[in-house]
């Protein structure tokens, strides 16, 4: 077997912190700017994955595979939210003709 | 080629992917960058030797959700850029909340103290199927249970939510 170096012999885990960190934030930035409720759903999913990859630095940082197993549940919820939300983006068009997060202004009624 | 530098030009990459995920107006490349985007987060985690969730971000998220993204997409035929443009107030408003954000939370993590007593028990194996299984199918067999349960029910609310009625109400 290849023996590989630890990546984080060379570098430090807070570089991983930061990375994830601003990841997270042009997710948050997305869903405060964009209007198109697809783009909105893409900005959540990299925000699931920003965190993913802090919990992966984490794990391989500790030597612990729980990090790598609480990603694989994320990955689960997060096919799960894509789902529902997808169909209710459907439906937000079937009945509007559009997909944008402003309509669901509607629902005040 | 040391590991330092791979990591910036990673990192660069990954920022730099996400970025044009929510700048470019057209729906179809936003999707495009962010199946590149969750490549170059696999590509991270190969660099963890975390090599099965790499494996599964791809088939996953850039094979399964994104095809997903992209079938929505062309199926209500919004390719054409037609988002109304948000006010600039509200563009302020986002640039401060997530430049707040970012500055809090790095200047918490950059002091925060990371123990570093486990490094050396670190191997290149642990981040294999058969380790990640194992602890899998022992430590964490009831959540596992659980998530086809709300796989399910996913399922379920997804058909009966784009299901097709009778009569649209407009």
């Amino acid at each position: 077997m290849m023996v590989l170096a630890s990546v984080f012999d060379t570098i430090s885990i807070q570089h991983y912190l930061v990375l994830s960190t601003i990841l997270f934030v042009i997710g948050v930035f997305g869903v405060l700017t964009r209007k198109n409720a697809i783009i909105l759903l893409m900005c959540i999913e990299l925000m699931l994955s920003s965190v993913n990859l802090l919990l992966v630095a984490f794990s391989t940082y500790f030597g612990d595979v729980s990090g790598q197993l609480f990603v694989f549940f994320i990955m689960v919820v997060a096919a799960a939210e894509a789902t529902v939300g997808l169909s209710i983006l459907v439906l937000l068009y079937r009945n509007t003709r559009s997909v944008d997060v402003g309509l669901f202004n509607k629902l005040k009624g | 080629m040391n590991i330092e530098t791979v990591f910036w030009i990673l990192g660069a990459l990954t920022i730099g992917s996400a970025l044009m995920v929510i700048l470019s107006t057209h729906p179809v490349r936003s999707i495009l960058y962010l199946i590149l985007t969750f490549f170059m987060i696999s590509a991270n985690y190969i660099l963890m030797n975390a090599q099965f969730i790499a494996i599964v971000n791809i088939i996953v998220y850039a094979g399964a959700i994104m095809v997903l993204f992209l079938f929505v997409l062309m199926m209500l035929n919004l390719s054409q850029s037609n988002e109304p443009k948000s006010p600039i107030k509200m563009i302020a408003a986002a640039v401060i909340a997530g430049g707040s954000l970012l500055v809090v939370l790095v200047a918490a993590m950059r002091d925060s103290f990371v123990s570093a007593s486990n490094i050396v028990s670190t191997t290149n194996q642990q981040g294999l199927v058969e380790n990640l299984g194992k602890e899998l199918f022992t430590t964490y067999v009831l959540p596992f249970e659980i998530s086809s349960v709300l796989f399910i029910s996913a399922i379920v609310g997804a058909v009966v939510l784009a299901k097709r009625e009778k009569q649209i109400i407009d």
